[in-house]
């Protein structure tokens, strides 16, 4: 009872990275609230899916195997978490802020009447004083995210409701192996108990899944570019950039939604986190919510026209000036350099 | 097939893609004047969803429902000029301080009290939280099936609709039955722009407080033409518990905000010149950063 719960994705058998990262979260939040830590899969042929799952740390992992489950819909996932966190009252429960966990999240909370914090950046442990109600809350989740166009960080509670749940992006926690031998208890749930079959009502047709073709998170150097590259030409010079440096290219969300880069390039708080060895951010401003998904890279260049550009105050190295000089110069000394 | 009724979500936003920087006050908190309000972008793609349906399934209706202060009457009337046959404006300050939770259960309260809907549409989600939220929590109040990131209707029969789904790393095709709720991705087609003679037909179509506000004195012509009304809602319309709704309804409380204050590092400041940056690559090289 009243311990942290994490709803895993599984595709062709394979425990999602995102889920993996919050299973690692989640253990250091058990701990920390001296609480269990358990895992919930949904699909088809999950024999053995707990494996990839204990070396995290859940304590239990509660499993429906059921071949209507998959692939999965809307009804008989969240049927299936509704009655479950009935039962067990998970005080958190996390998961990915995939489509899936987009699509199952808002639905579970509304019927359980609990609140919902989406693409958290940050989830800690933290007290709470109602002044007015002459209420003091502990060990609450801190459901932290940038809000409002990136402007403000806003740090969001719910004192009273359980689980407290939240969303966060694949990529912003890191995954861990507690120990690779653990083993916790399997809880297999008796699929007709938790879902009806009136729930099978939207039918999955056809599905078109590609492998990601651009792996940005695994990059050493990313080469990002802003809405300031200012069209899909200029990108062509941080594309060469970075097949020089041997990296990938990043954009912003101002410049995805230009038209600029492809949707899976997009870094921050609403696209993919890196960590690289090197970031070189070209004409980027920096709004909260893209420092967001790069923050932690070790090096940060920034290359603007604007010496006043927000970034610029989180780089190591700040080139003032225009990309389309700046960039073939990069390029030009870097082969320089190596021979 | 007899035609849909067809209800669209949407939202006013402060268009938070185009924040300057006078959008942030000296004290660093959000100056919201500065920031021009807009029909939010992906429920600008739902309503096209919606025009294209109707277009195709003769007898259908689209309207817009909104949330909102008084001035979301103005995303109605941008609705109206591309085709939308009526609105409704949500508007009480017992809504104030609604999470996203607060919010879907006073939206689905009314759609309860507009009678019988085939189809509800709304943007995946609203720039100003992007959360994604609100259209599942709307349908499962509504006790309704729900399909998300939906790009595009791609058949409609009588008692079921055929979408495809726009995923991360991939697409999905899917079929449910009416009625449903669907959220629509950016991805889908862009909006049709304004109707010129629609602009003409609707440009004095306003609520009842908005007419109260007004300097011109149109009486006669909303008794003439109903069709310029628009119906605002209130509290007292629907069948709302208190405890439901604005703050109360909310469990998420923001328990602070933070302004965005920069640590700023030592940083080494260059300019253009060649010298420059063949030093930042050697030293780059140099410290095994890159090569």
């Amino acid at each position: 009872m009243n311990n942290i719960f994490v709803y895993c994705e599984i595709e062709d058998g394979v425990v999602a990275d995102v889920s993996l990262e919050l299973l690692t979260k989640g253990r250091s939040l058990a701990n920390e609230l001296k609480c269990q830590l358990e895992a919930v899969v949904i699909g088809s042929g999950l024999s053995g899916a707990e494996k990839q799952i204990f070396p995290y740390g859940a304590d239990v992992v509660h499993i429906a195997d059921d071949a209507r489950l998959y692939p999965y819909t809307t009804l008989p996932h969240s049927s299936i978490l509704i009655k479950l966190f009935s039962e067990e009252k998970p005080q958190i429960a996390l998961m990915g802020a995939t489509p899936i966990g987009r699509d199952l999240g808002p639905r579970v909370s509304s019927a359980l009447h609990s609140g919902l914090t989406a693409d958290c950046t940050s989830l800690e442990i933290g007290e709470h004083e109602d002044k007015k109600a002459g209420k003091v809350y502990e060990n609450l989740l801190y459901q932290i995210r940038p809000a409002f166009g990136g402007n403000i960080i806003a740090t969001i509670i719910n004192p009273d409701c359980r689980p407290q749940m939240a969303t966060v992006r694949e990529g912003v926690m890191r995954k861990t192996i507690v120990n690779p031998n653990h083993a916790g208890k399997v809880n297999k749930l008796d699929v007709p108990k938790y879902v009806s079959d009136t729930e099978f009502i939207v039918e999955v047709i056809d599905r078109h899944l590609e492998k990601k073709k651009v792996n940005i998170k695994g990059a050493s150097v990313v080469v990002a570019g802003g809405y300031g590259v200012g069209s899909k030409e200029n990108f062509k010079l941080l594309h060469e950039l970075a097949t020089v440096l041997g990296g990938e290219v990043g954009a912003s969300r101002a410049a995805v939604d230009a038209g600029y880069a492809e949707h899976d390039r997009q870094i921050g708080q609403t696209g993919v986190t890196v960590r690289p060895k090197l970031y070189i951010a070209c004409g980027i401003s920096g709004q909260v919510q893209h420092r967001a998904g790069m923050e932690e890279s070790a090096q940060i260049i920034s290359i603007n026209t604007d010496p006043e550009a927000p970034i610029n105050a989180i780089a190591d190295y700040v080139i003032i000036g225009d990309i389309s000089e700046i960039v073939p110069k990069m390029i030009k000394y870097y082969k320089l350099n190596t021979k | 097939m007899k035609g849909l009724r067809i209800i669209v979500l949407a939202k006013q936003v402060p268009d938070t893609r185009n924040v300057g920087k006078d959008a942030m006050k000296a004290d660093g908190t959000v100056n919201r004047a500065a920031l021009p309000a807009i029909f939010n972008p992906e429920d600008l793609n739902a309503l096209e969803l919606a025009l294209r349906l109707k277009e195709s399934v003769p007898g259908s209706t689209v309207s817009i429902l909104t949330m909102g202060p008084g001035r979301a009457a103005e995303i109605i009337r941008e609705g109206l000029y591309r085709g939308a046959d009526s609105g409704y404006l949500l508007t009480d300050r017992a809504f104030a301080g609604s999470d996203t939770l607060a919010t879907s259960y006073a939206l689905a309260q009314t759609i309860r009290e507009l009678g019988e809907v085939d189809l509800i549409v709304a943007g995946r989600q609203a720039i100003d939280g992007d959360t994604a939220q609100v259209g599942p929590q709307v349908a499962e109040k509504l006790g309704l099936p729900q399909i998300t990131y939906v790009e595009e209707v791609t058949k409609v029969e009588k008692t079921k609709i055929t979408v495809r789904r726009r995923l991360d790393n991939g697409v999905e095709t899917v079929k449910a039955p009416f009625p449903l709720l669907l959220t629509v991705n950016g991805s889908a087609p862009e909006c049709r722009s304004r109707n010129a003679r629609l602009l003409m037909k609707y440009k004095h179509a306003r609520t009842v407080t908005e007419r109260q506000e007004a300097t011109e004195d149109y009486t006669n012509l909303y008794d003439s033409r109903p069709f310029l009304n628009i119906p605002e809602i209130t509290v007292r319309d629907i069948k709302a518990e208190a405890d439901q709704l604005g703050l109360t309804g909310s469990p998420t409380k923001v328990k602070k905000i933070d302004n965005v204050v920069l640590a700023a590092k030592d940083a080494k400041v260059l300019n253009a010149a060649d010298e420059g940056i063949s030093d930042l690559m050697r030293e780059l090289i140099e410290s095994h950063v890159i090569g």
